[in-house]
């Protein structure tokens, strides 16, 4: 473990990371993940559906965030519980100059929820936003950020 | 409802044996972006005292979701996959999955209730090793967008 737990303290912010995806990013996870809905990488078919347009994985979102946590702690073996549930879609709109080009940001920050000295585990809650591109006419710089992530938890094991 | 309810409590059949491999846990840490060595360098791994490469914490959704494609599969459920938005996950690890590891996961469905004119439907998958030994529990909740939703 990177951390000790003695050091942890309520409300304490441990860990922030801000991920810059592309349309690259969701191929690269659909590939990883055998998650090919195309709602994830085929525009056409992601508005046909009602979707303002091409959705990161609801999993690449939860991943990168509880990866936070885990690179913080320094061991994956002691996130022993991981739960979110998802309430705004990341959109991912096109962009590509010489190559394709990270076109949202998904902006994360892990603080201590709640510590039990007994059986020395953390709960690490995190949160995590995204601009709202569902307008297209809304540049990414002026685009309100959206909570994407409710109740985003992970519990970390000191044994 | 846009979920039968009568498949409330089925429990369908295990999926094939997933081996996991030490790319697939180097490729899904790198598609989330992680940082931590263990994912990728086996020599980190070995001296942090694992078998082999660890998985990250979502790695399980790969095999979950093998196993919850038989209900989204089954015609008696009646879901339509293409009105299915991710509303809830969570994993509960018994153990770390490590590569090497075999694995396979059995989904039975936990609840379903109307939302609206669609439907929440909540899978549970036990992942399990070659001996049954508990690896993971998944909770997946997916909503079925109604006709007007």
């Amino acid at each position: 473990m990177n951390v000790e737990f003695e050091s942890l303290e309520k409300g304490q912010e441990v860990a922030t990371r801000t991920v810059e995806l592309s349309r690259a990013d969701l191929v690269r996870y659909a590939a990883a993940s055998w998650d090919f809905n195309p709602i994830h990488w085929n525009e056409p078919f992601a508005t046909s559906v009602g979707l303002p347009n091409v959705i990161a994985h609801g999993m690449l979102t939860m991943g990168a965030a509880m990866q936070v946590v885990v690179d913080w702690a320094g061991d994956p073996a002691a996130v022993t519980d991981v739960q979110t549930r998802f309430t705004k879609p990341v959109v991912v709109p096109n962009a590509f100059g010489a190559e394709v080009e990270p076109s949202t940001t998904l902006s994360i920050s892990a603080k201590v929820g709640a510590l039990d000295p007994e059986a020395r585990t953390a709960r690490i809650d995190l949160t995590v936003t995204a601009p709202d591109l569902s307008d297209p006419g809304v540049a990414r710089d002026a685009a309100p950020a959206l909570k994407v992530l409710v109740k985003a938890q992970a519990l970390v094991v000191w044994r | 409802m846009s979920v039968n309810p009568d498949v409330l409590g089925r429990t369908y059949p295990s999926i094939a044996p997933y081996q996991v491999s030490r790319e697939a846990v180097r490729a899904f840490a790198a598609a989330v972006h992680a940082q931590a060595p263990v994912h990728s360098d086996l020599d980190a791994a070995r001296a942090a005292g694992h078998a082999d490469l660890v998985a990250p914490p979502t790695f399980a959704i790969i095999v979950a979701q093998k196993a919850e494609a038989a209900v989204v599969a089954d015609p008696e459920a009646g879901i339509d996959f293409s009105r299915v938005v991710h509303a809830d996950q969570r994993f509960t690890h018994h153990r770390a999955i490590v590569a090497g590891d075999e694995l396979t996961a059995a989904t039975t469905v936990d609840a379903v209730r109307a939302v609206g004119t669609g439907g929440m439907v909540t899978f549970r998958t036990e992942i399990v090793d070659p001996e049954g030994q508990p690896v993971s529990t998944a909770l997946s909740s997916l909503l079925v967008r109604g006709e007007d939703q």
